[in-house]
């Protein structure tokens, strides 16, 4: 296997509370992205996906382990090398509108990563803006026109504009299409995988929407309370589900297809509290399949996959028998 | 007879010179104890509509400029502001997206539970605590004694969204309009609230409109189904008639962008352009500039709602074989 583009190794974020007490928004995190691979990582609010998102950005220091890009440990560099390296990973967010200056014109906007990565002079810029609205769909009289003039799906073709500017190798997208209606989320989906092919762009992409998820990504993690469940690859994630909480996703997806109405799993409670998890297993008050074990011991994390296609499931159900007389 | 039925519904917004309109001439009929999905995109005038059964527009500057809505054999839009605050809450409840800003942060659970009963049922303090404690067992909150002390911040998003049931039902009304009451929500408490309101609907015998962007959420829930684009019903079917064949070219399309329904990765379908905004929708068809079946005539005239098989309408010259 090649140098992978990003490795996360052993990574937590834990945050102090404004009561004293630590949240731990990301634990023990460990994942690959290989060079042109689309990474998708779901999960619900507060499962520490987008602080996990932050971490591969260098946007958040980690408290333990390490964030690797290109073989190069994140928290090793000096400032002036960090930015240099940002520049080989752009961020796309939900809600561009919050992210882009409303006093600058697009064209301002999306020249500003060129401007703070000293890349080409001003007509030279101007003519990189306008290649790139080409590129995202947008007309070239966008560069003179300001945020509030365009709709929600244009401004996100404004965002990914400014993300690929810089000719970055990753692109982490948070939510990237989940503020958008149907059928413009379709127009933003395909273009993002037309850039992929056609700028050579790998992709980390964080949502909650299962089926975006699978339409997009080649593997897909799936993170509850800060942890990483199940990692497969797509096909083998959505057909064969094996942690149970995986299992509950995937069945809750809603289809527009009344045939297809099926038995759905339907997880009793809310998430707990990531200030106070759950000990044992994280998922166990809301697990269908919870054994005693579950309650006191962290379950291994075990391959149920290949050495070709790997399939780590962290979960009791697939250890080795537990004897339960021991709680 | 039908327990709601909306005829003819014209509302807009007195704005400038000329009123907008942003529901126009829309009619559908929901039976008693049946759900109907009505669904759309943004804008497309599926709130102002749920908003208008029940009154709850401020007008000025919203205004009704032709309709009728009869709910239970009587027209809402003729009765006098008391007789409808009688009616919402009691004979039809109401869910929205976002509990936060539809319970009150300062008044306990208990207490708005409560309120709803004292109101439009007379019951003493006593007894109305009896009602919202069984009613919270009803919408499945464990621990209900606990429950009714608590305020809404105290409570997840899946909890606050029960509590909303609670008080919309606790006068077991005949009709819930419940307008995207799960988008807000995670994917699995979206499954636990989607299962309760089917399960509810069934233990009371309520109707059920059901307002949404997500065709998901329609297929799972709804037995008819009215699909509005650019403030116009553009489809009306049943469930089943509108998923296996969709006539009118925008749900075609909006079924089509899903991106379960294409190979991982590969194209999906999308829908050009974007919707026309109110007073600029031209005197044909409104999506005549987004359709990939336009004719010459849909960009002067407007079809109207029209038959297009068994128990299925499409306002469309040229409709999806």
């Amino acid at each position: 296997m090649s140098v992978p583009l990003l490795e996360v190794e052993g990574v937590a974020k834990h945050f102090r509370g404004k009561d004293g007490r630590w949240l731990k928004a990301v634990e023990d995190v460990s994942l690959t992205l290989a060079p042109g691979e689309t990474l998708g990582i779901v999960g619900e609010s507060g499962s520490g996906k987008s602080t996990l998102g932050r971490l591969m950005l260098g946007l958040h220091q980690p408290t333990a382990g390490r964030v690797r890009f290109e073989g190069v440990d994140l928290a090793g560099l000096s400032a002036v090398a960090m930015r240099r390296l940002r520049r080989h990973m752009q961020p796309i967010f939900q809600d561009p509108y919050a992210s882009l200056d409303p006093r600058f014109t697009v064209g301002a906007s999306i020249a500003e990563p060129l401007v703070i990565h000293r890349l080409g002079d001003g007509p030279a810029r101007r003519r990189r803006v306008a290649e790139l609205l080409e590129i995202v769909g947008l007309e070239p009289d966008a560069a003179r026109r300001y945020p509030h003039e365009f709709s929600g799906g244009q401004r996100q073709r404004i965002g990914i504009a400014r993300a690929i500017a810089p000719e970055p190798k990753l692109i982490v997208a948070d939510e990237p299409v989940s503020a958008l209606d149907v059928s413009i989320q379709s127009q933003i989906l395909n273009l993002l995988i037309d850039l992929k092919a056609r700028l050579g762009l790998s992709y980390v992409f964080i949502s909650h929407d299962l089926a975006v998820v699978e339409h997009i990504s080649d593997r897909v993690a799936v993170m509850y309370l800060g942890k990483i469940v199940e990692t497969a690859e797509t096909a083998a994630l959505y057909a064969r589900a094996a942690h149970p909480y995986t299992q509950a996703l995937v069945s809750a997806i809603p289809e527009p297809d009344p045939d297809r109405r099926r038995q759905r799993i339907i997880l009793a409670g809310d998430a707990p509290n990531p200030e106070d998890p759950p000990p044992g297993c994280a998922f166990h008050p809301r697990c269908p399949q919870v054994m005693p074990h579950c309650r006191t011991v962290i379950p291994p994390r075990l391959d149920l996959g290949s050495a070709a296609s790997p399939h780590p499931v962290v979960c009791h159900l697939y250890g080795p028998p537990i004897d339960s007389r021991a709680d | 007879m039908s327990l709601l039925a909306v005829e003819n519904l014209t509302v807009g917004f007195d704005s400038g010179t000329v009123p907008l309109r942003v529901v126009e001439e829309t009619s559908f009929a929901l039976a008693a104890g049946s759900t109907m999905g009505l669904v759309g995109e943004s804008g497309c005038g599926k709130s102002v509509t749920a908003m208008s059964i029940m009154r709850l527009l401020p007008s000025p500057p919203s205004r009704v400029f032709a309709g009728r809505i009869i709910f239970e054999g009587q027209d809402l839009l003729g009765l006098s502001p008391e007789k409808m605050r009688a009616i919402r809450g009691d004979r039809i409840g109401m869910v929205f997206q976002e509990p936060m800003t539809s319970l009150n942060p300062v008044l306990s659970v208990g207490f708005q539970i409560e309120e709803v009963l004292r109101l439009h049922r007379g019951l003493s303090h006593a007894e109305a605590r009896a009602r919202a404690l069984e009613m919270l067992g009803h919408v499945g909150i464990g621990a209900p004694e606990r429950r009714l002390a608590q305020y809404p911040h105290q409570l997840s998003g899946g909890l606050r969204q029960r509590v909303m049931i609670a008080i919309a039902l606790v006068c077991r009304p005949q009709l819930l309009i419940a307008d995207e009451p799960t988008t807000a929500l995670d994917v699995t408490i979206q499954a636990q609230i989607l299962d309760l309101l089917r399960r509810l609907k069934r233990e009371f015998g309520m109707g059920l409109l059901l307002i949404t962007h997500d065709l998901g959420v329609v297929a799972e829930m709804c037995d008819t189904v009215a699909v509005m684009y650019a403030g116009r019903i553009v489809e009306r079917a049943t469930a089943e008639a509108l998923f296996r064949r969709p006539r009118h070219p925008y749900t075609h399309g909006l079924l089509a962008a899903r991106p379960r329904l294409v190979p991982k990765g590969g194209k999906l379908a999308t829908i050009a352009g974007t919707v026309p905004p109110p007073g600029r929708r031209g005197t044909g068809c409104s999506f005549a500039d987004r359709c990939p079946r336009v004719l010459p005539r849909c960009r002067s005239e407007r079809p109207e709602l029209a038959p297009v098989g068994d128990a299925q309408l499409a306002a469309c010259w040229n409709p999806v074989p």
